[in-house]
């Protein structure tokens, strides 16, 4: 039982930078197992990403479409899920973490009765029947080595923290697969979702990202932040402090419990840089932190840092890079 | 109506936990709360029984002797009886999800309220586990939670990576709170008075049917990588400057 799966639902067409993270980790795994990586596509979109992903080094591309799969929920999803693998041996399922899975994994490892890693940064170790993965705990503040037993695990991994697998020579078969009607859970139902339209990056794929924090003052100092995101095609994320002020809707939100983000250029407006922040942005490449407090902890892990009032500083900073780019 | 609330014991937000060169963690001096998202689910039942009246709020948590002063927190704020799983090792989140559903069978709540994680180890799973395990319905990161007036279901909004999600779940569900869901009351002197005579009761795990083989666990802590120093600048064009030799925009 050596080989591994990849569950990318729901599945987009193309494949988002996340999923292709989580290629990576299971290549690493399946790399100490010596087995093969398959891919589980479901959703309304798994037959059209399917040809672009069979293209992938995966040995199978096995989509599910059901009409149960329509809208995600966690109840269908993981039913859906138990059904394929149920018959075929993984010795782990595999996914990017993300808010959809952390709902529906975990009903996931109860249906297999199989135990769960989350949100993994590293591949420590992977031996027949036990594997030792590097994970964050304590808002980040530390690294644990955590070791889940089970001849077929679960695991999530951090999207930024893996490298996005590419298309390589071979192309994989595609298998589609049908799962039964009893997937659909009666006893909760989608009802809407209210999507923030976005015209710039999304956080977790940008390059670049401006946050802004309680300095912001909201639209004011948004406002600063949104030009010097124009020039630079940043996306704009914020602490919690600017969500909970209702200033920014809750996904833009960078920290512990919001966006994990690790872009080449975090620049962290107004921002002081609480644990549970730097949680979410400590991995970035390059740190930039402007803050008229000396003292805030921000400029603890700035690679460059700017003491000064955000309301002078990034008007003159868009300024001078507009010229600089001319 | 009853309404289960599963708390846990975690180190008080905002410590700096220290790795002893054992690489286990120094607990020595290190204090206890109840972990911040499981506070918010207390308040949320107990806004609950505010709204509608007659509905009786349980605090349940697993551990040692010590996790009573956790319990106690929950009653002070207004829970109305708790629950001491008594179990003296670590459990994983598989053991944990199989001794609250024996629980939850033996108290047939109508809800089950705890946190989206714990701020130690972050992993998440219980609610998964636990509503899978029982064949219930489950809403995660919840930020606003509307019973229905029979109390049959809920509305719950949902803080997820797109944005707000709203989905309908019938009752008896597991939902998990989100930051913004409500902000916790502290516990009234009288409250922490009276919280000492509500009913506590604790039972031993062999007692719920057993834990099974724990297939989890933390072997080991490590630091952060440090990061490099950084360089502080003079003016906002030394900033633009260096950004742009540094080839970042």
């Amino acid at each position: 039982m050596n080989d591994v799966l990849i569950v990318i639902a729901p599945a987009a067409d193309p494949l988002r930078k996340a999923d292709l993270a989580a290629i990576t980790f299971a290549q690493q795994v399946a790399g100490q197992t010596g087995g093969a990586c398959d891919l589980l596509l479901m959703g309304p979109h798994a037959s059209p990403a399917a040809e672009p992903a069979s293209r992938l080094p995966i040995r199978t591309v096995l989509t599910v479409e059901h009409e149960a799969l329509a809208q995600f929920t966690a109840e269908n999803y993981a039913a859906a899920v138990a059904n394929v693998v149920i018959g075929r041996s993984y010795r782990l399922i595999a996914a990017a973490a993300s808010t959809t899975t952390k709902d529906y994994f975990p009903r996931l490892a109860a249906a297999l009765d199989a135990a769960m890693a989350s949100d993994v940064l590293e591949v420590l170790d992977v031996a027949e029947t036990s594997a030792t993965f590097l994970r964050a705990v304590f808002a980040g503040n530390l690294l644990a080595e955590t070791v889940v037993d089970g001849a077929t695990i679960l695991a999530t991994c951090r999207a930024s923290s893996f490298e996005s697998a590419q298309p390589g020579e071979t192309t994989a078969t595609v298998e589609s697969v049908t799962v039964t009607d009893e997937i659909a859970y009666a006893r909760k139902r989608f009802v809407a979702m209210q999507t923030t339209q976005l015209d710039r990056p999304e956080l977790t794929e940008a390059e670049v990202i401006i946050s802004g924090g309680r300095g912001t003052k909201g639209d004011e100092g948004f406002k600063l932040i949104n030009e010097l995101a124009d020039l630079l095609g940043a996306a704009v994320g914020a602490s919690r402090a600017a969500v909970d002020s209702g200033w920014m809707p809750n996904d833009f939100q960078v920290g512990q419990t919001g966006k994990i983000v690790a872009p080449k250029l975090y620049i962290a407006v107004g921002l002081s840089g609480a644990i549970q922040h730097l949680a979410g942005m400590r991995n970035s490449k390059t740190i930039v932190a402007i803050n008229k407090d000396p003292e805030a902890p921000i400029f603890e892990v700035a690679d460059f840092g700017l003491v000064a009032d955000l309301f002078d500083a990034l008007p003159t900073l868009t300024a001078a890079l507009k010229s600089a780019k001319a | 109506m009853k309404i289960l609330t599963t708390i846990k014991r975690t180190p008080e937000r905002n410590t700096r936990m220290k790795i002893g060169s054992d690489a286990q963690l120094i607990t020595a001096d290190v204090k206890y709360e109840v972990n911040p998202f499981d506070e918010l689910a207390v308040e949320e039942a107990l806004r609950i029984r505010e709204a509608r009246g007659e509905v009786e709020v349980i605090a349940v948590t697993i551990g040692t002797e010590a996790s009573r002063e956790q319990l106690l927190a929950a009653l002070a704020m207004g829970a109305d009886r708790a629950v001491l799983v008594q179990a003296d090792e670590e459990l994983d989140a598989l053991q944990t999800a199989a001794l609250l559903a024996a629980v939850v069978r033996k108290e047939s709540p109508d809800l089950v309220l705890m946190g989206k994680l714990a701020v130690d180890d972050e992993n998440g799973q219980i609610c998964g586990m636990l509503a899978g395990r029982l064949d219930w319905p489950q809403a995660n990161f919840a930020s606003k939670i509307l019973l229905a007036d029979d109390a049959g279901g809920a509305t719950v909004t949902c803080e997820v990576d797109g944005g707000l999600e709203e989905v309908a779940v019938d009752l008896p569900a597991v939902i998990t709170t989100d930051l913004r869901l409500n902000e916790p009351r502290y516990a009234s002197l009288p409250g922490i008075m009276k919280a000492k005579k509500k009913p506590m009761d604790v039972i031993a795990a062999a007692d719920l049917g057993g834990v099974p083989a724990g297939r989890s666990r933390i072997t080991a802590y490590r630091p952060l990588p440090a990061r490099q120093a950084g360089v502080i600048c003079k003016t906002t064009e030394e900033l633009a400057r260096k950004l742009v030799e540094a080839k970042l925009v």
